[in-house]
This record gives C-alpha cells, structure tokens and sequence, in this order.
C-alpha cells in the first residue's frame, strides 16, 4: 500500500457509502413487492438515472474492491510484489468488464 | 511459533478490523457471481425470471441474508476508517463498533423478515 | 503456606521451546520479580532484559499471557489466572536468547521513516520560540513520550503481516518532527513514510494504541500522517 493507492481506495469508500445506502434500500424495496424480472426491468430498461447510477457503482467497486483484495494477497499470502499486483488488476478488470456488462443488461432498452 | 495467540486480539476494534477484512472478501467473490446473474437480462428476460425463481429457495435466501450482513457490516466497517483518518479523534470508539455489530444484524435481521 | 505459581518461560532462540517453573507467589508481586527469582533460585542461565525495575525504562517488555507488556509493571495477581504464566520474549523481533530480543530492526525502521530531528538553526542562532499551545506542538507533545519499549511493534498485527511496514512507533515519531516547527526534514521523511510500509498499512486496529505503557496513540499519529502524506502528495511536494 502506499499514498496513491490509499487515495484511490479512500476516495472510492466515500463516493461509494451513500451509493451502498441507496442499494440496500433497493434491495429491501424489490424483495419487499416480490418483484420479478419483468418488474424490476420496466423500471431499469431505458433509464439515464439508473445507469449513471450503477455505472459509477460498478467503476468505483472495481478500483475499490482490488485495491483490497490486494492488501490482504499481500498481507496474507507468500504471492511476491508483482504477483499480488498483477492479481488486483486482472480482478479490477473482470469486475469492471463483468460489471459494465450487467449494467448494461439491465438498462440498455 | 512463540507463544499461543495474543490476547489483545479479544479486543472489539480489532474485531471490528477482522470483521471489514473478512466482509470485503465475501463480497468480492461475491460480486463477479452477482454480475454474471444479472447479465442473464442479456439473454433475454425470461432467463433472468427463472434465475430469480431459482433464487427463491431457503437455502439461497439464507446465503442473501448473510451477504447483506456482510454488506451493512463493510460499510459500517468503512466509516469507522474514514473517520479515523479524516476527524479527530474520538473515544467511545469500542460502544461505536459494538454498535456498528447491532446495526449490520438488524439489517439482516430485517431482510430476513422480508424474505421468509 | 504460600501458594505456587506455574511459570512457563521461553528457552532457545528462535528455535526453543517453553519450560515451566515452580515460583513462590508473593504479595504485590510483578512479573519481572518472578523471571529474576528463577534466574537467581532455580535457572542462572535465563537471559532476560531489565534495567530500572519501576517502569520508566521500558527494557522489561515481555510476551505475558499473550500480550507484550512492561514485566516490572505487571502485577502476578491481574494476570496469573489459575496460578499459571506464560512469558515469552517480545513478537516480531528476533530473538538472542531466551526472553531476549534484537531490536535493530525496531531501530533501523526508526531510520527508514527519517524519524530523526533535522535541524534548521546552528548553536549561534537564537533558541527558537515555541509556543506550547499552538495545534502543532500539542499534537507533538501528544505523541512524544515514546521511550522504545517496542510493545506497540509487538503488539500490531500489521508489522507480523508486513515485513515492509516501518511501524507504530517509528511512525509516531515522525508524527511528532511533522509538527515539529524547528525541523527542516519534512519532505524527505514524508516521502519514506509514503511509499510500501509506510504509514498507509496501517488497518487501525488500534493494538498499538491500547497496549502502550505510556498511553500514547500511535493510531492517532498515522491518521495524522496519512492526511499529511496526501495532500503533500495533491499538492506535488513529493513523489512515490
């Protein structure tokens, strides 16, 4: 870990908190009516809002997320320094790439 | 290895501490399986539907619960970091985790409510 | 008829095992009182460190029942639970023998974190003036304390994981040269403290900040210097 590093991850947290707030209320909101694919998709296909959203959810996940898998691959495992580096970024990049993609499932119309 | 495990690790904040670490690693295997999940929309509607209704059983509902445990507990977990490292310091922090514990299970506690 | 205490002590370097000894328990008896009994009734081989014997020194820290703590300023009675010790020397150290550790890495961290006082001024400039209850000098007082003891190196998980990681009392040092006026050092130690094993490792879980025998919070410090050490870097002073 270092100052950039530790910039990117802190900085990520706090865009994030009150994105991770609102998400738990979804959660809450769709589990609470019973809502089936066709529910959920009428509100999510076509919508701006959702996939600014969404979209900054998922960047920020994807930065945030391997930044912290990094640490505790390289706190907790033998994995030298470039090992653990080149891990974080590859799952940077399968959340960001899967993630993206799921957005894109569900609000493009 | 000297000794047996140190005793300090007993303490609520470092609790706290393993808590975050191991919530954030949860949820990141998590998180590529929940986008996969929702990418099925991709395909078509109806094989979203079906994953939902796959999802429904007892067993999967349980998983859910956890994760949104997990969840709340990461973020409480955050905001304590955040405000050590940005605000003054506090004390009362070991009442603000055991707090943050009540909190994350209520959550749960309350979506397990709604699920079952 | 005095009862007996089992007191099991590291023998061996890093390499040894624990032994077990009978001690007489006696009243407002501390630990170190026991470790010197078995080295001058039982055991004259055992190595072990100590110097005043009032805790002001800080060279009796130990292992005790698991957590490292000052020996002379541990009483028997609040941790022998059941009659029984356990003491080994400090984690995270090497060990010379027995309850004895190296500590040159502790003081070589001390080093790599610039946690040494650079000067501005010469013997033929006049004492600068400081005020004591400027935000800068409390936080440095705060944290000035620090006699070395190394239980907060000890005690933190990170430095076991991080073998990199300078630790909470070289960090807590270079906390109070921050806010140190006089000191013209700052980018230099804002830069060793930026990089790998820097002040950003630190997970605040706060063991340091709990064991420390002079109450200071070297949790604290770090939060200190990591905001220090970002906006330094914001601004372009320094470069990882």
């Amino acid at each position: 870990m270092n100052v950039r590093l530790y910039l990117w991850q802190r900085a990520t947290a706090a865009v994030m908190a009150p994105l991770v707030v609102v998400h738990i209320a979804v959660i809450f909101y769709a589990t609470r009516h019973g809502m089936s694919a066709a529910d959920i998709l009428s509100r999510t296909r076509g919508s701006i809002a959702w996939a600014a959203f969404y979209g900054l959810f998922v960047s920020a996940v994807s930065i945030h997320a391997s930044i912290g898998v990094r640490n505790v691959l390289s706190e907790w495992t033998p994995l030298n320094e470039r090992s653990v580096d080149a891990c974080a970024v590859f799952f940077g990049l399968v959340l960001a790439v899967l993630g993206l993609r799921a957005v894109a499932a569900v609000v493009l119309p | 290895m000297i000794g047996r495990a140190a005793k300090h690790r007993d303490s609520a904040l470092w609790i706290a501490a393993m808590v975050h670490r191991v919530s954030g690693l949860a949820l990141a295997i998590f998180l590529p399986l929940h986008f996969l999940a929702l990418g099925l929309a991709l395909e078509s509607e109806a094989r979203l539907e079906s994953f939902l209704r796959w999802s429904d059983q007892p067993l999967v509902k349980a998983a859910e619960i956890a994760l949104v445990f997990l969840f709340t507990a990461h973020l409480l977990g955050g905001l304590r970091i955040l405000v050590i490292e940005n605000f003054d310091w506090r004390d009362g922090q070991k009442q603000l985790a055991t707090l943050a514990a009540a909190l994350s299970a209520i959550v749960a506690f309350a979506f397990l409510v709604r699920v079952f | 008829m005095t009862t007996e205490l089992s007191v099991s002590l590291w023998r061996g370097a890093q390499n040894g095992r624990y032994e077990t000894y009978r001690v007489p328990q006696r009243q407002s008896q501390t630990v170190l009182d026991v470790v010197t009994f078995v080295q001058r009734h039982i055991d004259p081989t055992l190595s072990y460190r100590f110097a005043c014997r009032v805790g002001v020194c800080g060279s009796c820290a130990m292992t005790v029942n698991g957590k490292p703590r000052w020996t002379c300023r541990t009483h028997v009675a609040k941790v022998a639970g059941g009659g029984r010790l356990e003491i080994g020397p400090l984690a995270n150290l090497p060990v010379i023998k027995d309850l004895a550790t190296d500590m040159q890495p502790f003081f070589e961290k001390w080093q790599q974190a610039k946690s040494a006082f650079a000067p501005t001024k010469t013997r033929h400039d006049a004492i600068a003036r400081i005020r004591p209850d400027t935000p800068a000098r409390k936080a440095a007082d705060a944290a000035i304390e620090c006699i070395n003891c190394g239980v907060c190196y000890a005690a933190c998980d990170t430095v076991r994981w991080n073998a990199d990681y300078l630790g909470p009392a070289a960090l807590t040092r270079a906390w109070t040269l921050v806010n140190d006026e006089r000191d013209g050092g700052n980018i230099a130690r804002l830069e060793a403290i930026a990089g790998a094993g820097g002040c950003h490792a630190c997970h605040s879980h706060q063991s340091c900040q709990e064991l420390c025998p002079q109450a200071l919070n070297p949790t604290a410090a770090i939060a200190g210097l990591k905001r220090r050490t970002a906006a330094a870097y914001l601004k372009g002073e320094i470069k990882v």
